[in-house]
């Protein structure tokens, strides 16, 4: 699947500007025979001069074959490459190395939406090159953090475990974590089809459309899934307003490195130089950080936990970090990053330096999806960090915030009578600590459980509601009364099952 | 003239160079053709070590690398307060600004940065000398005052190190870069300088007695931190970090707050930009901001940045508590300072030491949080002044037996604990009330100035959760049933301290600051609950009987009493209780 080998869309053009601060001709044509060693995906070559560090590198191959690599480090006359299609093939003879001067590029452009293209950004949908309106640096820069908008735009998803209990906002990075077998993809998927902002009236004039322009970056994930992707987007009518950024688990591990810098660089092109409002969806992270730890582990850096690299943490935040809106500017960039937790383990270094950066995170459970809950997500480990700038009067309603602190409070203590249960049995429990745990159930079976459905912010707080009305008045702690008055529904304590 | 080494090697933020003989350790030199700030980090042979402060990209062998002559400082004097920097000291707002419109360079870009000095030149200052020419002057002294806020007098002194008889003085509008004295002939400015990495002297350490008061009941009544002490607040993801930092940056009763955001998110910090100018202090009525410096280096900017931004705002806090002020320093986290050393020495292929972090991590980390303190200040009025240091944590996975967490353990006076559990269900604070604790023996403050048995309550929650926690463990073995009536009530009292003393939501308009006087009527009144329930259940009350009383929904709503009406409310409701009880 990789068309690596013909450099269209990242760019050779002279017309760019050659490496930051210098004016070296971006004509180079000396090419060095000078390798001196391969490991895993690293190239040694020696006897070079004028090679900046970051630099791009053409690997040609006596097929005619060329390969794109990039400089990790320069040491005197020396070169470390690492090669993103992989050093297969490659000999110490009769390799050249052509270095490019200027660090690596995407060129983006609005005729992209619509479009599928390869992990480091070339067409692979059959269609013509992509007409580049600029060229820019994939690395992207850090946002100053002085001219960032606090996201505060509810975003309603249908989802009441989402919309109601950690709501997303527009703007904000969440991952998904799951664990093999587990549907992210469903989730994810459903998401980008069912997402919308209310009370768009008030919107920063300028921006092109209410509707979320899709990035979706597949990193390493199998054509089944990429395709499932691409046919929800093609059956929401979103397909026109994507750029799909593929990966798959048979192209070069290396150049997963790229894709998701590619499509963020392509984000931040639609949300904040067009005013598109920009959802991107990178999956999976996971086997991002596999092929971070592939290339530190060739260059024999000192590893950190479970051998992935001690900047594993900075290199997410580079890239985790290029969500938000900025002041001034209508558009935004929105992240939902699905990652698998290898043996569902929410420590493992990879959920959790994620869980660091992002702004909350929704875990999917195993034994929720056993019990047929969809989504099977978790909300005690899930949160949005961002969620209280997007709720309340206003914006979703005014009981929001004390209806979802409840709820935590119930079925927390739910939750932990099923451990207590499974010791004493039920009939050992008082009448209260039943009343919690039949809450806990039902809590799962209706307000989490909802399939297909597409439910309204205010549709997910009355169900919320409906459900607490199990509980006396005097045990709704984190409520208002004045708030109970007004919402609770007159139904007796004690209503029957339904569904 | 300068001299002009060239680089020999590039790897992410380490730049290695020769052709520098003269370069000191931890001087500032300029790399490239775009001068990236860098800090010389190890000086071998004729090789120099720079760690880059920028994104390195591009650098190449053979590029120019230019001395400053002078070690990373900081700039020093009135305009500091209400702003914003990096972690070197670069003013956000003016990065970000380009001809008329403010943000119109939202990036981040690299190098010619250096042209942007951290204090305004342009701004002028009433200067209202305190010394008059012949007078004899010694570091330390007050030589005049600028009004820096409304109600923040900023004290220019003499610094450390110098001393002498004024020659001259001049009173009235200045800019910080124009002399305001001459001390024998020699002109001092506003504008003072001084190196990070160096702490600012003092005559001598005291003792810490007055607690730094937080207005979270959590802190200040079970694990209080004294003025000048140091804390830290380890855990998890989504535990509560970074929410009681702001919250502690928000309430907490300082002259000054520096938060440092190190290597965390950029929206945080937009979060305080945008929350504190609306704040308003409630000791002196001026917006929060005005009390409140920035160091922002969040964790897409560069990493060796992230690690000198710790050090830019200790310097800066420790210029305020020379003068005689209060200042509370937090540091949101710690981990990714330590995660920059690391990654920096693993660069420099240094030896690793535990999880790869370098031999030294302990002592870096003692000789920050060594700087902390309550002092009493170099100059000859008897000015006493404090940094307290409240640091945040990350622990990998969440356990605290990680080597960041454990350095800094043995250091810190005050350790709250938060606990994952405890976040994910939504009991906030998270701060662990059997695993934290305080070694600052503050009772006697608290004593006096609240409450003659504030001491008393105190020891008598701390062990009452501490009974509590036993029990719980029983009952998940066995079940409730097997305990007695007098151990159920411990149950039942330890859930009203957990969840309706101790739960206290940052986000509630009354309940984000709790005074001390309320906490203690709060913690009072559930305490005189729980000794009116024991009673009851000695006459024979049932333990059912108790868990179904109205009072309890009162006591759960004690969080929204207005403060100044606490004492009655509470002697309201235990009249309330005992009525109750009494029908039992
Ligand atoms: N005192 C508090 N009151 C209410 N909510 C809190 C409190 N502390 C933390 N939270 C909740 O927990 C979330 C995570 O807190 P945060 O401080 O960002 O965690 P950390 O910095 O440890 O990752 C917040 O977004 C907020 O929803
Ligand atoms: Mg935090």
């Amino acid at each position: 699947m990789s068309s690596l080998s013909q450099p269209v869309s990242v760019s050779s053009s002279t017309a760019q500007p050659a490496l930051p601060g210098r004016d070296r001709p971006s004509l180079v044509t000396i090419e060095y025979r000078t390798l001196t060693h391969i490991t895993g995906p690293l190239l040694f070559v020696e006897r070079v001069q004028g090679v900046g560090y970051d630099e791009i590198v053409d690997v040609l191959l006596p097929t005619g074959e060329v390969r794109r690599g990039q400089v990790l480090e320069v040491n005197r006359d020396r070169a470390v490459v690492q090669v993103f299609a992989g050093t297969r093939g490659l000999g110490l003879e009769d390799t050249r190395v052509r270095f490019r001067g200027e660090v690596m590029r995407l060129g983006v452009g609005l005729d992209m939406l619509g479009r599928t293209l390869s992990g480091s950004g070339l067409p692979i949908d059959g269609g013509p090159p992509i007409t580049a309106q600029e060229w820019r640096d994939i690395n992207g820069l850090p946002i100053n953090p002085v001219a960032r908008d606090h996201p505060s735009e509810f975003i309603q998803t249908g989802i009441s475990a989402i919309d109601g209990l950690n709501t997303l906002v527009r703007g904000q990075k969440l991952p998904i974590f799951s664990g093999f077998g587990l549907p992210a993809n469903e989730l994810a998927a459903q998401i980008a089809a069912q997402a919308r902002v209310r009370g768009a009236e008030e919107e920063a004039e300028g921006a092109v459309s209410q509707e979320f322009a899709v990035v979706f970056a597949a990193l390493g994930i199998t054509y089944r899934e990429a395709s499932f992707f691409r046919r929800h987007f093609e059956e929401s009518g979103a397909l026109e307003r994507s750029v799909l950024f593929l990966n798959l688990a048979d192209d070069p591990t290396i150049e997963r490195l790229l894709t998701p810098r590619a499509a963020l660089t392509t984000a931040e092109f639609l949300a904040f130089d067009q005013g598109m409002h920009v959802l991107v969806i990178m999956t999976d992270m996971t086997n991002y950080c596999e092929a971070l730890r592939e290339v530190s582990s060739a260059r024999e850096e000192v590893p950190g936990r479970r051998g992935y690299p001690g900047y594993m943490y900075t290199d997410l935040a580079t890239l985790y970090e290029r969500a938000g809106r900025i002041r001034g500017r209508p558009g935004s960039v929105t992240q939902l990053i699905i990652l698998s937790m290898p043996d569902d383990d929410i420590t493992h270094p990879i959920p959790d330096l994620t869980g660091y950066i992002t702004e909350g995170q929704i875990v999917l459970s195993r034994d929720l999806h056993r019990r047929g809950i969809r989504p099977p997500i978790d909300v005690l480990p899930s949160l949005s960090r961002l969620m209280n700038a997007g709720i309340g009067p206003g914006k979703t309603r005014e009981d929001h915030r004390s209806v979802a602190d409840q709820l935590y409070a119930f079925y927390a203590q739910g939750r932990d009578l099923r451990r207590l249960v499974a010791i004493v049995g039920e009939a050992a429990l008082s009448r209260e600590d039943q009343r919690y745990l039949a809450f806990a159930g039902r809590f799962e079976q209706e307000f989490i459980h909802q399939g297909d459905a597409n439910r309204s912010v205010e549709e997910t707080l009355d169900l919320a509601w409906k459900l607490l009305a199990a509980f006396p008045i005097a045990e709704m702690k984190r409520i208002k009364p004045e708030l109970i008055r007004r919402y609770l529904p007159s139904l007796p304590a004690q209503e029957e099952e339904e569904d | 003239m300068a001299e002009v080494g060239s680089v020999v090697r590039v790897a992410g933020p380490v730049v290695v160079a020769e052709g520098l003989p003269r370069a000191r350790l931890y001087d500032v030199v300029y790399v490239g053709p775009l001068q990236l700030i860098g800090e010389v980090i190890r000086l071998q042979g004729d090789l120099v070590t720079v760690q880059v402060y920028e994104n390195t990209s591009g650098l190449q062998v053979g590029d120019p690398l230019v001395e400053s002559g002078a070690p990373l400082e900081v700039e020093l004097g009135p305009g500091l307060l209400g702003s914003i920097f990096d972690g070197v000291q670069r003013p956000l707002p003016a990065m970000a600004c380009s001809a008329a419109d403010p943000f119109g360079q939202p990036f981040v870009r690299r190098g010619g940065q250096t042209a942007l000095p951290a204090l305004d030149r342009q701004r002028v200052w009433e200067f209202e000398p305190k010394v008059q020419p012949g007078q004899a002057v010694a570091a330390g002294d007050v030589l005049g005052v600028v009004m820096e806020t409304a109600h923040l007098a900023h004290r220019v002194l003499v610094p450390p190190r110098r001393a002498g008889t004024v020659t001259q003085v001049r009173a009235g509008r200045v800019t910080v870069e124009e002399p305001v004295v001459w001390l024998d002939g020699e002109p001092l400015t506003l504008l003072q300088r001084w190196p990070v990495r160096q702490r600012r002297p003092f005559v001598r350490k005291l003792d810490p007695t007055e607690p730094l008061i937080t207005g979270q009941r959590a802190i200040d009544m079970l694990f209080p931190l004294a003025r000048g002490g140091s804390a830290i607040i380890p855990g998890g993801f989504g535990t509560g970090k970074t929410v009681a930092q702001q919250t502690i940056a928000k309430w907490a009763d300082a002259d000054i707050i520096v938060y440092i955001g190190c290597g965390e998110r950029g929206n945080e910090l937009t979060d305080v930009l945008e929350e504190f100018p609306a704040l308003v202090d409630p000791r002196t009525n001026q917006p929060l901001m005005q009390r409140t410096i920035l160091i922002a280096n969040t964790s897409n900017m560069p990493v060796a940045a992230r690690e000198a931004s710790i050090y830019t705002g200790i310097t800066i806090a420790e210029y305020y508590r020379d003068q005689g002020y209060h200042v509370a320093l937090m540091a949101d986290s710690t981990s990714r300072w330590g995660e920059a050393l690391r990654e920096v020495s693993g660069r420099l292929e240094e030896m690793p030491g535990e999880e790869g972090f370098p031999a030294y991590l302990p002592t870096r980390l003692a000789e920050f949080y060594e700087r902390a303190g309550r002092v009493e200040c170099l100059g000859s009025d008897d000015r006493i002044g404090s940094v307290s240091i409240i640091g945040a944590v990350s622990p990998p996975g969440g356990d605290f037996s990680e080597p960041i967490t454990q350095h800094s353990l043995r250091i810190a006076g005050t350790f709250w604990a938060l606990d994952t559990d405890l976040a994910r269900r939504r009991h906030f604070p998270a701060i662990h009330w059997t695993r934290s604790y305080t070694l600052y023996r503050l009772g006697g403050w608290f004593n006096r100035q609240v409450a003659a048995d504030w001491e008393d309550h105190r020891e008598w929650a701390l062990a009452l959760l501490q009974r509590e926690t036993d029990l719980l463990e029983i009952v998940q073995l066995v079940g409730a049933d097997a305990l007695a009536p007098a151990e159920r009530a411990i149950l039942l009292t330890g859930r009203l301290v957990r969840e309706d003393f101790l739960q206290q939501s940052a986000f509630d308009d009354v309940d984000a600051f709790c005074p001390l006087s309320k906490q203690y009527h709060m913690l009072a009144v559930i305490r005189h609950f729980h000794e009116v329930v024991n009673r009851a259940l000695r006459r024979g009350a049932s333990i059912e009987q108790i868990a179904g009383l109205r009072c309890l929904a009162q006591i759960a709503r004690m969080r929204l009493w207005d403060p100044a009406e606490a004492a009655a409310q509470a002697q309201a409701l235990r009249a309330a209780i005992e009525e109750e009880v009494s029908h039992l």
